[in-house]
């Protein structure tokens, strides 16, 4: 099966890319992991009630004209669907999920043009106790009020720092719940830092108000915050009890059953590492970026990246970037009258929308200690529940890389393919040898992208062969 | 010889193998291991322990590999015991298996081969219902296959790690983030010279080149010929499962750890240690063929090996005659050979014994094409 | 296993409820969510034990990417819990360990 375009991921920039190819008349199909469009921001976009809606808020309403416009399109969705390799020439291979028994065999499409629009994903938070059952990300507390419905019963403390931590904390709170204390790891020292981008922040002033009157509503309805937490610890035997850290100088403890950590997403570069394609380490960011031109092409390739999967850069911005890649895609395949000045404003567009980045990566930058963990015995690899403290044994093995701290000790071999010890594995790695990240490199990602059943790859009907 | 000091290139299976033999034999050891991505062909090492169908037209392979087995367990047991991890060596017979009448005839008559060449290998052809006595999961499209006694698996990441470890601990210089380009000889001093591309150099009184697929052109500059190629296997690992394979076979097993290791292809790709679809699902195919079973179990992990291959598949072990002390080996049994390269090749090397007779059977001139009388 | 509900729902549901069951207890949750969600709601906080030292996890990321949610449901061990819709009479159990390929059917091959 053919198509021009197949983009893999349904969140804004998805939406919007797919949106407008189909504009462009390009026979265009969204292949995606989860059951319903929206991504994760705009999860369950489509049948959220209206009590929910209101309490999520008009950014999360926008979502409904983008998934509006992409029902009234000729665009294929095919939800429930697990992409576990991408080639570089327009490949795509995926399986159905049935939640479990060998269904259909996997499959190939092929597109003359592959947008990979899958986002981002919570950083990792390596304290320790934080694989406590009671402990969750931030986003997870989102999902679940918007997927579900669901808001927290008894006492939650809501840790670390951005904007969605903020949010999350008004959404519960016109939902009627007030968490027992938003514990900030923002310092007084980065608002200070953050002065510096303040001037361009300013000329996003609409973003900068917005981000105010959520801080500020925090404030009034009486949550309690304790800034610049340091020294952060969730305790329990078997499950989350309480919560302690260091504000002011004294130790502080608070009872609780459920904690939501968040110090801002990461982009999820699974498909863009697998494919050998170059990545750069983003030190504003803290993270690893594909390296794409200004459409978001990867090079030497039929395969673009848009929205937070290229660089944190919010909704918006995302659908923007969804928007570029498909006029460039479309001005390839057929020549798009004024391509020039539909460019010029989509990137002026877009340069607006990046322009409160700097200033929010820097008030709200991860500190070292919440992502390079001290104790030895915090986990960092779930999975398989490898230590940074056995990381560091590994460096001083001889190890001075991830790939070689997997091959010596799992760390990185679990079902979330090192999803989520990555980043903390290069820091910590960097640390100890005293390099920068970008020497130490990342992990070697390879097909699968995600587990595959191995009936599901083999061709059940030859089994007699 | 003991107190000399001795730069082996190459921290792989085998030149770590080779390594802590020389150490604990009594020599200084510096060991030169690339960086993170380098081709590092032991993290594609299947992780048995074989020999049955080795060795055919080599009866000197044969010989090799069987007393490398049995060399294994005090190999196991004394990493154990000094760096405090298990290798998982488990040496229970493996099984070869086949699907169908043709092509286990075939097998039988290559394992006959290989006995009359006068190294006896012990084997059990089984016909299916004698197989699901030691393996009840095999699936309906396998009709026979061969065992052998002295067939097992280790884990090959375990044990990289334990070499490692134990060289650490005995105090050898690994040098790590280092990819030498060029060896040399210096008559007047009668050491040897290892360049990287800055032009750092370091010196040793002997030289061992055991640096997979690197080797073919650092054995030149001591006039050795090595012709290594790199063949492609793709391997696949499943997600951990509980157990229920306690025999290894010939392309399947179950690790220390619980996953299912499948392998594997073989490819002429040059250095391209990409991973390829089709490969994947041929792998899974003959897999779910094998053990229907494992049609629920997720893939987590696929990726192409490149292994270092002389033309004839058989190791190079050779001592440079221009330049005496300087050795080049190769093998891509890294594991099989383990032990073997640990107690016989690393007192060889270190100068302590004589060359072993077989080893006239590996010297990498055998593939230099003679000029026709 | 906690009783305590450590979430609750925001709404009254008014729509259609299934029943699942939870470790032989019966269940009943609102049709539409994840298995995840559902037994969140219900006060389950322990999903699996690792295999690793049996350490017990409960879901983190609920989109996919972390696997801490697995369960055995309707028969088929390790399955993401968030990534489930949950279905009228469906048997959940909690993912001890590693995965036994061999408790399921031989006659699904």
């Amino acid at each position: 099966m053919s198509y021009d375009v197949v983009i893999i991921g349904s969140g804004p920039a998805g939406m919007a890319a797919a949106i407008d190819c189909d504009k462009y008349g390009l026979s265009t199909i969204i292949l995606d992991e989860q059951p319903m469009l929206g991504g994760q921001i705009y999860r369950n976009i489509e049948y959220v009630t209206s009590g929910r809606l209101k309490i999520l808020g008009a950014d999360y309403e926008h979502g409904i004209i983008l998934a509006d416009k992409l029902r009234k399109s000729q665009v294929e969705y095919r939800g429930n669907v697990s992409v576990w390799n991408v080639t570089r020439n327009g490949e795509v291979s995926f399986v159905i999920n049935r939640g479990g028994r060998s269904g259909e065999k996997s499959q190939s499409i092929n597109g003359r043009f592959v947008v990979i629009a899958t986002g981002a994903m919570e950083r990792p938070f390596p304290i320790k106790g934080w694989t406590l059952p009671g402990v969750m990300g931030a986003g997870a507390g989102q999902i679940l009020l918007k997927s579900s419905g669901l808001i927290p019963n008894l006492p939650t403390v809501l840790i670390g720092e951005g904007p969605l931590l903020y949010l999350l904390a008004y959404q519960y709170m016109k939902a009627g719940y007030k968490p027992a204390a938003l514990v900030s790891t923002t310092r007084f020292s980065d608002y200070f830092k953050a002065i510096y981008n303040m001037p361009k922040a300013m000329l996003s002033w609409r973003d900068f108000l917005k981000g105010l009157k959520l801080l500020s509503s925090i404030y009034i309805h009486g949550i309690k915050v304790y800034s610049g937490a340091t020294c952060l610890e969730l305790n329990g035997s078997d499950f989350l009890e309480e919560v302690s850290f260091k504000h002011k100088g004294s130790y502080k403890k608070i009872s609780a059953s459920l904690a939501l950590l968040h110090q801002g997403v990461i982009p999820n570069t699974q498909i863009t590492m697998s494919e050998n394609l170059p990545h750069k380490w983003n030190e504003n960011q803290i993270c690893w970026e594909p390296i794409t031109d200004e459409w978001g092409r990867l090079p030497e390739s039929n395969l673009y990246v848009a929205g937070d999967g290229r660089g944190i850069v919010g909704a918006q911005a995302s659908e923007t970037q969804g928007k570029l890649a498909a006029l460039s895609i479309a001005n390839q395949l057929k020549n798009i009258d004024d391509f020039i000045v539909k460019s010029k404003q989509l990137k002026q567009t877009l340069s607006k929308q990046k322009r409160i980045r700097p200033f929010i990566d820097r008030i709200y930058r991860p500190k070292d200690e919440f992502r390079i963990p001290k104790g030895d015995d915090v986990i960092v690899c779930r999975c398989e529940e490898v230590t940074a403290g056995q990381i560091r044994e590994y460096v001083d093995l001889g190890c001075i890389g991830p790939n070689q701290t997997k091959a010596f000790g799992r760390c990185g071999m679990g079902l979330c393919q090192g999803r989520f010890c990555s980043l903390t594995v290069t820091e910590i790695i960097a640390e100890k040898r005293n390099v920068t990240p970008t020497e130490v490199g990342h992990y070697r990602i390879r097909a699968p992208i995600k587990p595959v059943l191995l009936g599901d790859l083999a061709n059940t009907d030859e089994l007699t062969e | 010889m003991i107190g000399e000091h001795i730069a082996i290139v190459g921290g792989g299976l085998l030149g770590a193998a080779i390594a802590y033999g020389a150490i604990r034999s009594g020599l200084e050891v510096t060991l030169f291991d690339e960086h993170d991505t380098a081709h590092r062909a032991s993290r594609g090492n299947f992780g048995l322990a074989w020999i049955q169908g080795k060795g055919l037209n080599k009866p000197e392979y044969v010989n090799w590999t069987k007393n490398g087995l049995r060399l294994w367990p005090e190999l196991q047991e004394e990493l154990l015991q000094i760096t405090g991890i298990d290798v998982a060596l488990q040496q229970p017979g493996g099984f070869w298996l086949g699907f169908s009448d043709r092509e286990v005839l075939e097998r039988e008559t290559k394992l006959k081969q290989i006995n009359a060449q006068g190294v006896h290998v012990p084997y059990t052809i089984m016909d299916r219902s004698d197989l699901l006595q030691y393996l009840p999961e095999l699936g309906p499209s396998v009709v026979g296959g061969s065992f052998c006694s002295l067939d097992g698996q280790a884990n090959p990441l375990l044990l990289l790690k334990a070499l490692h470890s134990a060289l650490k601990i005995k105090g050898a210089n690994i040098i790590n983030g280092v990819r030498i380009e060029r060896v040399t000889y210096d008559k007047n001093t009668r050491r040897f010279l290892c360049f990287n591309s800055a032009g750092d150099h370091w010196e040793s009184d002997r030289l061992v080149l055991a640096a997979g697929l690197g080797n073919a052109k650092l054995a030149a500059d001591v006039d050795i010929y090595a012709p290594i190629r790199p063949k492609r296997g793709q391997i696949l690992i499943t997600e951990k499962l509980k157990p229920f394979l306690n025999y290894p076979t010939n392309k399947c097993r179950q690790t220390n750890e619980g996953s299912i290791q499948i392998g594997s292809t073989s490819d002429d790709v040059g250095l391209d240690d990409s991973t390829k679809t089709d490969q994947i699902e041929l792998l899974a195919r003959r897999a779910v063929k094998t053990f229907p079973l494992l049609s629920d179990a997720r893939l987590v992990r696929a990726w192409g090996a490149l292994r270092p291959l002389t033309p004839d598949g058989y190791p190079i072990y050779q001592e440079s005659v221009k330049y005496p002390g300087a050795f080049v080996v190769t093998s891509h049994s890294g594991v099989t050979l383990a032990a073997a390269h640990c107690y016989t090749v690393a007192p060889w090397i270190s100068g302590l014994t004589q060359t072993p007779l077989e080893f006239i059977a590996f010297r990498g001139d055998r593939f230099i094409q003679r000029p026709k009388e | 296993m906690r009783l305590n509900q450590v979430f609750k729902f925001y709404e009254s549901k008014d729509d259609e409820f299934v029943t699942v069951y939870f470790e032989g207890k019966e269940l009943r949750v609102p049709s539409g969510i994840s298995v995840a969600s559902a037994l969140l709601a219900n006060g389950i906080y322990f999903f699996r034990a690792s295999s690793v030292n049996g350490s017990k996890r409960s879901p983190y990321c609920m989109m996919g990417v972390c696997f801490e949610c697995l369960l055995e449901i309707d028969g088929v061990p390790a399955l993401q819990g968030c990534m489930i819709g949950v279905r009228n009479g469906m048997i959940i159990k909690r993912q001890i360990g590693n995965m036994n390929v061999k408790k399921l059917d031989i006659e699904t091959y």
